[in-house]
C-alpha cells in the first residue's frame, strides 16, 4: 500500500487522493452553513497490469467517487492519480479511450436503438478501426449470447441481457482498464454467472486490469485475488481474499452431532454457540485450525459426525465495519 | 471524430422519421393552425395595410415560414431538452461525461438531425397547402432559397444554443420545469411566432429583434421575403453567427462548471 514507485507493471495509481465536498445548509431564512463531506479521505493503491481487484464497502463509503476520479469526471480535492501514466482530469478524453466502464445501475447504451445500432455509435465515437471492431463484437456477442439480441431495441432487453449488452459496449475498444460499478446488481443467478465467467475470460484472454465494486461477494470470491475495503472514504483493508478473515476476527464454526444430549461443551479457544439436541455449534477463530479441537472433543465426548462450517464473508465484512465504527466512537 | 458527430445526426433523423403516424399529425396541425393565422393576418392587413412593412402577399408568407419552422426551431418544445434534462437529474449524464466525446457537439449533432428531419417533414407540406391556398410571396431566384437554407440552419444552432443553457439549469435546479416554461414564452413571443417583430413600435422593437431568438424565425422569414438581400442579408446571418458563436460559448462555459456538480446528484 501508498507504494508510489510505479513502474511498468503499474497500471492503476493512487497516492493521498481526497475529495471534499462542501455541503450548505440551510440553517434558518437566510443564513446557511456550510460543512465539508470527505468522501474520499486519503486513499492510495496501486494495481498492477493484469490484476483483477474487488473495491468493496457499504453504502456511501465512497467507492462510486474514487471510480469518478478514476475516470476523469471528477477532480480529486488532493493527491495525485495516474491511469498507465495519464492524469484524469488533465487528460480526460485520451484516458476515455483507454478505459472502459461499466455502470450496473446506468446504460451506456443508447435506449430506442438494437445492439447493433448502439455498437456501431461506439465504434464511430472510440474510432475502433474495422478489422478490430469486427473481431472484438464477434467475440463478445459469442462469449454473451448476445447473437439473437443484436436486433432488439435496448428498452426491450431485460436487465441481464441490457447488462452483457453492456459490458460488450464497454470491451469493443480493448481498453486496458476496466471499471465495472456493480456489474451483476439485479440480475438472476444464470446472467450473474455468465457475467462473471466472460469477465473471467477477459482477463485471462487480454490482460484486462479490472476494477470491481460490488455488494455480491460471489462476485469477489470468483473473480479477485485481491480486495479492497474501503469505509468512510478511508481503505480499512487491501489484501487477499483469506487475509480478509484474519483482520476481521471472523470464526469458522464446528458442527458436532454428539451421541446424547450433552450441556454445552467447554473447551479452550472455542466456545458454544448454539445447542439444539444432540447437536452443537462451536466457534473458533479462523485463524486458528479445527484439528486440535476435534482430538479434543473425540477424546471426551461420544461423538456422531462433525463438519466445519466456513465464515460467511457478508459477516466477516459487517464485522469490520462494525469493529470501524467501534473505534470511532471510542476515539 | 467528425464521422461519430455525423452518426449522431443521422440517428437524430431517423429517430423522428420513424414516427409517421405523428408526422402526419403535425403537417395536419401546423396547416390548420396556418389557415387560422392566415385569416387573422388578412383581417389585420386589410386594416392596417404595410404592417411592419410587409405587403399582404409577403405577411402570408411569413405565416407559412413560420409554420414551417415550428418544429424545426423546436419553438413549442420537443427537441432534445427534456431528455438532457433528465439524464442530468438521474445522475445518467455522469456515463455521457466520461466518453470521449464533447457533450455539446454530441447534443448539437442529434438536435440538428431533428432539425433537418422536422424541416423536411413537417415544414415542406405545410408550406405547399399555404402555397396552394394563398398568393404567398416565394422567391424565384435559386440564390435566396439557398440564403433561406443557411439562415434556417444557423437558426437551428442558435435555438439549440438556448435550449442547451436551458437544459443544463437542471444541475441546479431539482425541477426545471419553470425554466424551461419562461424559455418557451419567450421563444414564442421574441422568435415572431405571434406576429412579426417588425410589428412592433419604439424600443420594444428594437430589442426584439435584437434578442437571439430573431435569429430562429424572423432572420429566415426576412431573408426569405427578400428584405435582407445582398449586403443586408450578410448582416442578417452574421447577426445569427454572432448569436450561435456567443451561446455556444456560454453553454460550453457552463457545461464546465456543471460537470463538477455531477456526483452531488446521483452519488
Amino acid at each position: 500500500m501508498g507504494d508510489a514507485t510505479g513502474g511498468a507493471g503499474t497500471v492503476i495509481e493512487l497516492d493521498g487522493v481526497e475529495k471534499v465536498f462542501e455541503v450548505r445548509r440551510r440553517a434558518g431564512a437566510l443564513r446557511r452553513t456550510r460543512h465539508e463531506v470527505r468522501a474520499v479521505d486519503g486513499i492510495s493503491f496501486s494495481v498492477p497490469r493484469g490484476e483483477v481487484v474487488g473495491y468493496i464497502g457499504p453504502n456511501g463509503a465512497g467507492k462510486s467517487t474514487t471510480i469518478k476520479m478514476l475516470t476523469g469526471i471528477l477532480n480529486p480535492s488532493a493527491g495525485r492519480i495516474r491511469i498507465d501514466g495519464i492524469d484524469p482530469t488533465r487528460e480526460r478524453t485520451r484516458l476515455a479511450r483507454r478505459i472502459g466502464v461499466v455502470f450496473g445501475q446506468r446504460t451506456t447504451l443508447w435506449w430506442d436503438l438494437p445492439l447493433r445500432d448502439s455498437y456501431h455509435l461506439v465504434r464511430r465515437m472510440y474510432r475502433i478501426e474495422p478489422a478490430r471492431y469486427a473481431r472484438n463484437l464477434e467475440a463478445c456477442v459469442e462469449l454473451l449470447d448476445l447473437g439473437p439480441l443484436l436486433d432488439v431495441p435496448v428498452r426491450q432487453l431485460s436487465l441481464g441481457q441490457r447488462m452483457r449488452g453492456d459490458i460488450a459496449a464497454a470491451l469493443l475498444h480493448d481498453p486496458e482498464v476496466l471499471y465495472l460499478d456493480e456489474p451483476t446488481i439485479g440480475l438472476d443467478v444464470v446472467s450473474k454467472t455468465k457475467v462473471r465467467s466472460f469477465l473471467r475470460e477477459v482477463n485471462a484472454e487480454r490482460g484486462t486490469t479490472v476494477l470491481l465494486t460490488t455488494h455480491d461477494l460471489t462476485d469477489i470470491e470468483t473473480l479477485c485475488r485481491r480486495v479492497m475495503v474501503i469505509d468512510h472514504g478511508r481503505l480499512v483493508y487491501d489484501g487477499d481474499l483469506a487475509g480478509l478473515h484474519a483482520v476481521g476476527e471472523s470464526e469458522r464454526t464446528l458442527v458436532v452431532d454428539f451421541a446424547r444430549e450433552l450441556p454445552p461443551v467447554e473447551l479452550p479457544g472455542a466456545r458454544c454457540v448454539r445447542s439444539e439436541g444432540p447437536r452443537q455449534w462451536l466457534a473458533f477463530p479462523a485463524s486458528a485450525s479445527a484439528a486440535p479441537l476435534v482430538a479434543a472433543l473425540a477424546d471426551r465426548f461420544p461423538l456422531v459426525d462433525l463438519s466445519v462450517r466456513e465464515p460467511a464473508i457478508e459477516d466477516v465484512i459487517a464485522r469490520m465495519y462494525g469493529a470501524a465504527e467501534d473505534r470511532r466512537s471510542g476515539a | 471524430m467528425g464521422a461519430f458527430y455525423a452518426a449522431v445526426a443521422v440517428r437524430g433523423f431517423r429517430r423522428y422519421a420513424t414516427y409517421r403516424m405523428a408526422t402526419a399529425a403535425g403537417v395536419f396541425t401546423n396547416s390548420v393552425f396556418g389557415l387560422i393565422v392566415s385569416y387573422s393576418y388578412i383581417a389585420l392587413w386589410d386594416q392596417r395595410p404595410h404592417l411592419g412593412g410587409y405587403t399582404q402577399a409577403q405577411a402570408l408568407t411569413y405565416v407559412w415560414v413560420g409554420q414551417a419552422l415550428l418544429m424545426t426551431m423546436a419553438l413549442m418544445g420537443g427537441g432534445f431538452e427534456d431528455e438532457l434534462m433528465e439524464r442530468i437529474r438521474s445522475g445518467d449524464i455522469a456515463v455521457d461525461l466520461y466518453r470521449p466525446a464533447d457533450l455539446q457537439a454530441w447534443w448539437l449533432s442529434a438536435d440538428l438531425g431533428r432539425s433537418a428531419f422536422h424541416l423536411l417533414g413537417r415544414g415542406v407540406l405545410p408550406m405547399v397547402c399555404g402555397a396552394l391556398v394563398f398568393d404567398l410571396a416565394l422567391p424565384s431566384d435559386a440564390v435566396t432559397w439557398l440564403l433561406f437554407l443557411v439562415a434556417v440552419a444557423l437558426g437551428a444552432v442558435v435555438s439549440f444554443a438556448v435550449r442547451f443553457l436551458v437544459a443544463l439549469s437542471a444541475f441546479w435546479l431539482l425541477d426545471g420545469s419553470g425554466v424551461t416554461q419562461v424559455a418557451w414564452l419567450a421563444g414564442l413571443f421574441f422568435s415572431g411566432m405571434l406576429l412579426p417583430l417588425t410589428v412592433f413600435p419604439g424600443w420594444l422593437g428594437v430589442v426584439a429583434r435584437a434578442l437571439p431568438w430573431a435569429a430562429m424565425l424572423q432572420v429566415p422569414a426576412d431573408v426569405l421575403l427578400g428584405r435582407d438581400s445582398g449586403p443586408s442579408a450578410a448582416g442578417a446571418l452574421a447577426f445569427q453567427a454572432g448569436w450561435a458563436v456567443v451561446l455556444l460559448g456560454a453553454g460550453r462555459l457552463l457545461q464546465t462548471v456543471a460537470a463538477r456538480r455531477v456526483v452531488v446528484q446521483g452519488g
